[in-house]
């Protein structure tokens, strides 16, 4: 009977682990900046109010930083596994349909055309989002026939849709003035530079409703683990499940880009790692890749902002960098593990 | 109640460039039977049709007196389950993938496995001899033995009829026969029906006690292998010159096809003598 919930216990260890990392990452990025603060002293400084600028650096700086880390990271590491375990193909990203590409084409097209100065900052990431919702409805209805997705043709589709965003943006990107080509790069790089407060707590809510509805799809993306004939064959309603599923994982990405702008690499390396890491049961690996996508994102901003302090890296350079050297590491281990026990 | 589980009444479906047509078959609970037929004759169509992967033309198949277009995916999979030919679940440990099995039976709020869900899986594990592999991955296991964990999964569904797709495709004799084996027991001890796709004549022929002979989308014949397996039907169906004779040890008619080169020598023989 102990043999029975050795997996349980192992999931339990897996996610109190990850929580005491995001704690300490949170800590760590509360405290490290240009202006460092000991770990001991901040809750001194939280406690004593609102006077100090020290006050004033955690809670309206680096808090808010924190928050929208903690919201982009998880969910784009959730839509992430959500697409892998619909496409049942480990090589797709939010990105690879499309999403940040129609983002980025949105942002682009507002920024050209000045819209922001009429209209306000606000207009970017709403230019964004819509942008990528319009490209997720194109690849949508261009591969559903008679109410059901083709998921392979709508891959391809998504890819060649994304090849056509990011071709129109580099268009306007020629075409326009210098001044806001550099508008167009610094928001495509992405950062989690965000002044709007309201902005960042419906980013963190949805995160968080997105996590706990995609809970409700994990029976279904077990059982798509062996494909779509035999999930349904066990007893899953396989065409509803994967339309929307790929319309909650578009949606995260899509507000994510909205909001922070082109993140790369975390939609496709966390979950990667954490399936290496804990298993592929969606059950405890929807749960881990948000939370380890979370405390990827935020220590990647730690470094973004202090590798050339005083001035900050954009933060999709760390992601890519980072993300692609811890992951080909743990190839290489994996790989060599497994070489020893095949010989 | 009927003692039919699965009648399938007019059944016609298929592709634009293949289809079955009038398609009748009852099948009796607690009945082994086999559908036999050439490459291309409608044997997978019919499969799917009845697994419900292929819609349905015209037509109509019944589980236990109920149209399977009635029943949600759920109660399908709570009736029937289905053992494909390819088992493709990959690094997904022995016990996890049995215990997939229960998916059709959770709600979708149920979290964790109960404690019932664990007991059956590791009884059906322990009767078709998987349990010992139960911390293992799929990919690790032989052919002979993901067949055996897929046959665990699908009783693990509590199913009154198990459909299966060439279980003993691509397996030496020693696991043919083991697997038939641990079909043709649960067959007899739990009494649950089994419908199989099958290639061997022979094997289709000793296990089951119906046969289904499939050709160009319709149904040739279909009985008791006695009746299906005459050298006159597989010379039509198979365009193959064959003998049947009775095995010895079990009575059933076994096949035995005739080469090119044993039928030239056969005719030179005649010719001689005359």
């Amino acid at each position: 009977m102990i043999e029975i919930h050795k997996k349980y216990l192992r999931w339990a260890f897996y996610l109190a682990g990850l929580v005491i990392l995001l704690l300490v990452s949170l800590f760590l990025s509360l405290s490290v900046g240009e202006l460092k603060i000991g770990f001991s002293d901040i809750f001194r400084i939280l406690g004593q109010g609102n006077d100090s600028m020290e006050y004033t650096i955690l809670s309206q700086i680096r808090f808010p930083r924190i928050l929208l880390g903690i919201a982009v990271g998880g969910s784009l590491s959730l839509s992430g596994v959500l697409l892998q375990g619909v496409y049942r193909n480990p090589l797709v990203e939010p990105y690879t349909l499309g999403i940040s590409g129609g983002a980025s084409l949105g942002v682009a097209f507002a920024i050209v055309f000045g819209l922001h100065q009429f209209i306000g900052s606000f207009v970017l990431p709403v230019a964004g989002f819509a942008g990528s919702f319009l490209i997720i409805f194109l690849v949508y209805s261009i591969s559903s026939r008679n109410g059901r997705i083709n998921i392979q043709s709508m891959l391809l589709t998504g890819v060649m849709i994304s090849f056509i965003a990011s071709s129109s943006m580099m268009l306007l990107m020629a075409v326009t003035s210098s001044e806001n080509l550099h508008g167009i790069i610094f928001w495509i790089m992405g950062s989690l530079d965000e002044p709007d407060m309201s902005l960042i707590y419906i980013t963190l809510i949805l995160a968080f409703v997105s996590l706990a509805a995609s809970y409700l799809f994990v029976q279904p993306l077990n059982a798509l683990r062996l494909g779509e004939e035999k999930a349904k064959h066990l007893g899953i309603n396989t065409d509803t499940t994967i339309k929307l599923l790929f319309l909650l994982a578009s949606l995260l990405a899509g507000v994510c880009v909205a909001v922070a702008g082109v993140i790369g690499f975390v939609g496709l390396i966390i979950p990667h790692l954490m399936r290496l890491l804990v298993g592929s049961d969606y059950r405890i690996l929807l749960v881990s890749s948000f939370l380890s996508g979370s405390i990827f994102l935020v220590l990647s901003d730690v470094i973004a902002r202090t590798i050339i302090s005083p001035n900050e890296l954009p933060i999709g350079v760390i992601t890519g960098i980072a993300g692609g050297i811890v992951f080909l590491l743990m190839m290489s281990r994996t790989s060599s593990k497994s070489l020893k026990t095949n010989g | 109640m009927s003692s039919i589980i699965l009648n399938i009444q007019h059944l016609c479906c298929g592709y634009p460039k293949f289809q079955l047509s009038e398609i009748n078959i009852e099948v009796s609970k607690g009945s082994f039977s086999g559908i036999i037929g050439p490459n291309g004759s409608g044997k997978t169509t019919l499969f799917r049709a009845i697994t419900g992967t292929l819609s349905i033309t015209s037509g109509n198949i019944l589980l236990n007196e109920k149209s399977l277009r009635s029943l949600s995916p759920r109660q399908r999979a709570q009736n029937i389950a289905i053992v494909s030919q390819f088992i493709d679940a990959g690094e997904i440990s022995v016990e996890d993938y049995v215990l997939m099995g229960r998916i059709p039976y959770h709600s979708r709020f149920s979290f964790f496995e109960s404690e019932e869900d664990f007991r059956i899986a590791r009884k059906y594990m322990e009767m078709t001899d998987t349990w010992r592999f139960k911390d293992q991955l799929m990919s690790e296991l032989s052919g002979g033995e993901q067949q055996l964990a897929a046959i665990a999964r699908a009783l693990t569904q509590q199913p009154e009829l198990l459909l299966l797709d060439e279980p003993t495709s691509h397996l030496d004799i020693t696991h043919q026969v083991h697997i038939l084996n641990v079909l043709q027991q649960l067959n007899q001890e739990m009494g649950i029906s089994v419908l199989m796709v099958i290639h061997d004549l022979n094997l289709a022929s000793e296990y089951c006690d119906r046969l289904i002979l499939v050709n160009h989308g319709k149904i040739h014949t279909q009985g008791t292998p006695e009746e299906v397996l005459t050298f006159l039907n597989i010379e039509e169906v198979y365009k193959t010159v064959v003998v049947t004779q009775n095995n010895p040890l079990s009575g059933k008619p076994a096949v035995f096809m005739a080469t090119r080169k044993v039928l030239k020598e056969i005719q030179e023989k005649t010719a001689n003598r005359q």
